[in-house]
């Protein structure tokens, strides 16, 4: 049996006896008999740590790690450097808690004071939080934010992934809140239809750029259709691609939420990733979560606290903006780290490599019959393609060479799929794909 | 200290991306990004150096004794951490084919088991990501239940007045309204005010057991029967947990729906903050209604069933923490049946021993000199007599290089700290720390004008939050 109880038989015996007990037992006392376990735990005996490793490597070979992967669809393999894994992997930062005493927290805050800071410039946005769980969940905490006394109606479009809709609806559902999705017109958010929607209780229109099938939206038109409004224009955004695409800010974005899984995090089989969230000064007080602030201390030197705590529920309990405690800290602190080692150019390359890479890959899979993309407009690095034969076939055949293939759609997609590329994917590899591929039909 | 931004040189970086070996796609008119990035412009050495100086004003559970009651700081194994990294866990993509990630699931379908072992419950779901999201998603398995039954007119959940503050918010978020529900001079639920406010419109209660003062409700059939006859459902919040596995289960005491923290009982890292883990376990009568997809065995292969109706849907995009449920398993294998018992059993002996031997300087108002995991400590009378806070109390400790005690919670204690050590604390720590709380006792009667000033060793002396809330500066 392993254990992690330092004290020994004789420690504890000694512990008893000093507090006047003669058991373990005794110690459970003020516990009702009815409800005391009389066996124990049907759940196999403690082994070593060197069983336990065993078994748990032969566990994690039975999962297949490919080689290449073109699949993306809100998880991203990007090239994590080196200083990421090793700053991350310090074991103070690992096993703080929330840096409720600043005293000894100041590395802790200072780095999600840093991470704010950065997330503000890749967004252009003014505040930011110390994170929240994921993109879904900073999607929905935004839909929640933007509402105001008789403005209850979300309208998000249809062309955000459909997990983050998911997601908000959960959210939503048994509150005054509800949800209404805009259709989309040739794989984008049908403005037309969107502007019928609007009407005096619309809270806020959420799109996502680029948006789910990789085309990038016309945030333009919807930023200036809801400019003169009260409602809150919200942004989902992949946060490499804002090395080179308009910032939400710039599209006059009210709240900026994205998944910061691309930022240096592993794809961790779906977490733990990254949610981050973003307002303007107007906002702020409304915004949830922790936030770090700047102040001085009793001698006048810089020093950073955890702040605007009105908000939250420690103080105001059911009044909160919103439940959340814990949050994403170490993964804001790799998301930092990682920003901070690309720079401006390391992030602007990575998204132009990304990108490239998607636009050289869909002009080899259109090389082949039956092979076209779905949707005409401009792409950041995913895209959607039809297939000239079974969509199990292909992607079996792929993943028989070591290649994860493109996402399989649903619904009025079924059949087609969305493809991603990153940094990572040399031109050879889509080379291999294209070969294999025009072998399968 | 310097912030990263204000270190390196506008030209300088590290090397990290190749050339493109294809055609370069720009990004075309209107689309590009024409606001300037400022990021910081440092090297490798730089990056390194600034975090190996913030580590050095961090403290984490392996710089010291960490007490933070409800927060469960005990030791987190390395082997955990080590299991978390390897590729077959950490580099998997979450949309593979299941046949490539039957080992992810498995571990997803260990961990349900074991701890559905562990609480009684006859399901469990790794979807959320913390405990308060868990909590949202259990309080919404309640709301479900009631709309099935068109039993809508249940809006209002009962929390005591001892109760965590994500209680009634995570109530308030799922959409309900809330009770409280006063605590007895004994710090227990007030049998009597409950059977009060209980009726047609009780959805449910939620209670943390051992409760917040960190005893154990001594009523709590009695309480859990009120709850169920009159139509409602019970939620066990599973903050203190760590104090009965193996001893006692959820699932035995009249509770429906529990929430985990694997961040706290089941030693995973807390981060600085996050990412925790906070799966939801259910009795039977709930399963139908857990968010969807839900991991399901169909011949013989682990898969996602994703369809269902009376789902209260998704809540997070990607299924659960996934590195963190890995780490919470491994310490659950390598622990197995007895050790878990063992655990409990030793953080219990350790709160006891260390409430034992503070409690003729310390005024414990709850227990009759008997806690469970955790005990509660008031400094009412110091406050009173000679002007020193639990605050003040709290600070004084850092320069001893010790981390405090929760401090202001629960809300019915005045003056409150909260110590829970944990059975990962050896005999020897607990002494000294023991005596560093008599010893700031004795200064705290003697010298209150220092307790103010401290901590004069710690990297900052006391920030002002007052003008951090009033004159916000939340970036560089």
């Amino acid at each position: 049996m392993g254990t992690y109880v330092p004290n020994t038989k004789e420690e504890q015996r000694g512990m008893l006896k000093a507090i006047g007990l003669a058991s373990m037992e005794e110690l459970f006392d003020a516990i009702p008999k009815e409800v005391k376990l009389d066996a124990p735990l049907d759940i196999p005996k403690g082994m070593s740590e060197l069983e336990v490793s065993r078994k748990m490597r032969k566990m994690a070979g039975k999962n297949m790690v490919y080689d290449s992967v073109f699949r993306g669809c809100g998880a991203y393999r990007h090239y994590i450097p080196a200083i990421v894994k090793q700053v991350t992997s310090k074991e103070e930062f690992i096993t703080a808690y929330t840096p409720y005493q600043a005293e000894i927290s100041q590395g802790i805050l200072q780095s999600i004071f840093e991470y704010q800071t950065m997330i503000c410039e890749l967004t252009g946005m003014q505040v930011s939080n110390a994170s929240v769980y994921d993109g879904a969940s900073a999607a929905a905490e935004a839909v929640i934010m933007s509402k105001e006394r008789k403005r209850r109606k979300a309208l998000v479009s249809a062309s955000v992934n459909p997990m983050i809709i998911e997601t908000i609806g959960t959210y939503i559902s048994g509150t005054d809140m509800e949800l209404e999705v805009i259709p989309v017109k040739d794989g984008l958010t049908d403005i037309e239809s969107m502007k019928d929607m609007l009407d005096d209780d619309t809270a806020c229109v959420l799109i996502q750029q680029p948006n789910y099938y990789g085309l990038l939206e016309d945030g333009d038109s919807i930023g200036s259709i809801l400019a003169d409004t009260d409602i809150k224009y919200i942004m989902s955004c992949n946060p490499i691609s804002l090395g080179i695409i308009k910032t939400p800010a710039e599209y006059g974005v009210d709240i900026a939420v994205g998944e910061g899984q691309p930022l240096g995090i592993g794809l961790s089989y779906g977490g733990p990733y990254l949610g981050f969230m973003a307002t303007t000064d107007k906002l702020m007080r409304r915004l949830p979560g922790r936030i770090v602030g700047e102040t001085k201390d009793t001698q006048g030197r810089r020093a950073f606290v955890l702040t605007l705590q009105a908000r939250e529920q420690h103080i105001r309990r059911e009044k909160a903006s919103s439940n959340i405690c814990s949050n994403q800290a170490l993964c804001a602190m790799t998301a930092a780290v990682y920003l901070a080692a690309m720079g401006r150019e390391g992030i602007a390359q990575a998204a132009t490599l990304s990108m490239s890479k998607a636009h050289y890959l869909a002009d080899r899979l259109c090389e082949l019959d039956g092979y076209e993309l779905v949707y005409k407009g401009e792409f950041f690095n995913e895209f959607v393609t039809t297939v000239n034969t079974d969509v199990d076939k292909v992607l079996k055949t792929l993943s028989d060479h070591g290649i994860l293939g493109g996402y399989p759609l649903e619904g009025s997609n079924e059949r087609q799929l969305l493809w991603c590329a990153t940094e990572l994917n040399t031109k050879e590899e889509i080379d291999t794909l294209v070969q294999i591929l025009k072998e399968v039909s | 200290m310097k912030l990263i931004f204000e270190k390196g040189n506008l030209n300088r970086g590290l090397d990290l991306m190749p050339e493109c070996d294809v055609p370069v796609t720009h990004v075309s008119t209107g689309f590009e990004r024409k606001k300037e990035l400022n990021l910081p412009h440092v090297s490798e050495t730089e990056i390194s150096r600034h975090y190996t100086k913030l580590v050095k004003r961090t403290f984490g559970v392996n710089n010291g004794f960490y007490p933070l009651g409800s927060c469960t700081m005990k030791y987190n194994p390395k082997i955990n951490d080590e299991i978390a990294r390897l590729p077959g866990f950490s580099d998997v993509h979450p949309l593979q084919p299941v046949h490539t990630v039957q080992g992810c699931l498995e571990a997803y379908q260990l961990a349900d088991k074991y701890l559905c072992k562990i609480t009684g419950m006859d399901a469990m779901d790794f979807q959320p990501a913390a405990g308060a999201h868990g909590e949202f998603t259990g309080l919404k398995l309640i709301w479900a239940y009631h709309q099935e039954r068109n039993d809508t007119k249940r809006d209002k959940i009962i929390v005591p007045d001892s109760a965590h503050g994500t209680n009634p918010a995570s109530a308030a978020m799922a959409g309900f309204s809330v009770i409280n529900v006063p605590s007895t001079a004994e710090g227990f639920v007030d049998v009597e005010a409950l059977r009060k406010v209980v009726g047609e419109d009780t959805a449910g209660f939620m209670l943390t057991n051992p409760n917040t003062i960190g005893l154990f409700e001594e009523h709590i059939l009695e309480i859990t029967n009120i709850i169920h006859e009159a139509g409602g459902l019970n939620y066990y919040d599973g903050a203190n947990l760590n104090a009965i596995m193996g001893v006692a289960r959820p699932g035995d005491m009249g509770f429906d729906v529990v929430h985990l923290n694997l961040h706290k009982t089941f030693s995973t890292p807390h981060g600085g903050g996050g990412p925790g883990s906070g799966p939801v376990g259910c009795k039977e009568l709930l399963v139908k209604y857990l968010p969807t997809p839900r991991i399901i065995e169909n011949d013989g292969i682990l898969t996602f069933e994703d369809k269902n109706e009376k789902s209260i849907g998704r809540v997070k995009d990607f299924y659960g923490n996934f590195l963190v449920v890995v780490r919470a398993l491994t310490y659950m294998m390598t622990l197995g049946s007895e050790g878990l018992k063992n655990a409990s059993e030793n953080a219990v002996l350790n709160a006891n021993y260390m409430m034992h031997m503070l409690k003729d300087t310390f005024d414990i108002p709850f227990g009759n000199g008997r806690c469970m995991h955790e005990f509660v400590m008031s400094l009412e009378k110091l406050k009173k007599e000679k002007s020193v806070s639990a605050l003040d109390f709290a600070k004084a400790l850092l320069d001893y290089d010790i981390h405090p005690p929760t401090m202001y919670f629960p809300l019915i204690v005045h003056e409150a700290l909260m110590v829970e050590p944990t059975e990962t604390e050896t005999k020897e720590t607990l002494d000294e720390v023991i005596a560093i709380y008599k010893e700031v006792y004795n200064k705290a009667c003697n010298d209150p004008d220092a307790m103010h000033k401290s901590p004069t060793t710690t990297p900052i002396g006391r920030p002002d939050e007052v003008n951090a809330a009033r004159n916000p500066i939340l970036r560089y």
